[in-house]
């Protein structure tokens, strides 16, 4: 088991309940991490979702270290 | 020194002191765009709006489009300012202004920009409608029911 460290943004932090938190996960890459939460906060179905590890950029397929910050990143709307 | 700014605030921005940022006397052109708050968006009224910045993520983000603009682009200045929280109708969202020698490269390249700001940096819209119901674009089927 490892803990990332999970930022949550827009609708994910409406579904988690909160805009930041600790979790001990299994999970070995960004996918299987978005799953376990999807899961448990009923994440709605998104057309597209990214992640950042760390504050860049990374691919859902990544390793997830002990201690990561994780972001996922769902449609941007700016502008 | 070169303006090449990206940068995101939470409160009224504002493009008559930054556009005298990008005055220079090399530069005979000056573009600028602001992307303002519309009442109506897919069929709905909208009342309000509410914008949300993952803002470590999106300053770099921006920088780095900031900077593929002037290389894309002979340009000598752009900055862009994009807001966070709550507008009103016609409030301004984000603002970007390019200055350069000449006209077109400003043109293009304040377009450029606008067009990767929206598509890459992480910045979420929520709408609030008229209707009492409210959503983030982009993600609507979810926001229904929270």
């Amino acid at each position: 088991m490892k803990t990332v460290h999970i930022e949550y943004f827009a609708v994910l932090r409406e579904c988690a309940g909160s805009d930041r938190e600790a979790v001990s996960t299994a999970a070995e890459t960004p996918q299987q991490l978005f799953a376990e939460l999807a899961e448990r906060y009923e994440f709605p179905t998104l057309q597209s979702v990214k992640v950042a590890i760390n504050e860049e950029f990374s691919d859902m397929q990544a390793s997830l270290s002990d201690g990561d910050t994780v972001v996922f990143i769902p449609p941007v709307a700016g502008g | 020194m070169n303006v090449l700014e990206f940068d995101i605030q939470d409160c009224d921005l504002q493009p008559d002191l930054w556009r005298r940022e990008l005055m220079d006397p090399a530069c005979g052109g000056y573009a600028s765009f602001e992307g303002w708050v519309r009442d109506n968006n897919e069929g709905q009224q909208v009342l309000r709006l509410e914008y949300q910045a993952y803002a470590a993520l999106a300053l770099k983000e921006g920088q780095r489009i900031l900077e593929e603009a002037r290389q894309k682009f002979p340009i000598s200045h752009a900055k862009c300012v994009h807001r966070v929280g709550a507008l009103d109708i016609s409030g301004m969202a984000v603002w970007v202004g390019v200055s350069g020698g000449h006209r077109d490269e400003c043109f293009r390249a304040c377009r450029y920009i606008i067009d990767e700001v929206k598509h890459r940096v992480p910045v979420w819209k929520k709408e609030h409608y008229v209707s009492g119901d409210s959503g983030w674009v982009n993600c609507e089927a979810c926001a229904a029911g929270h």
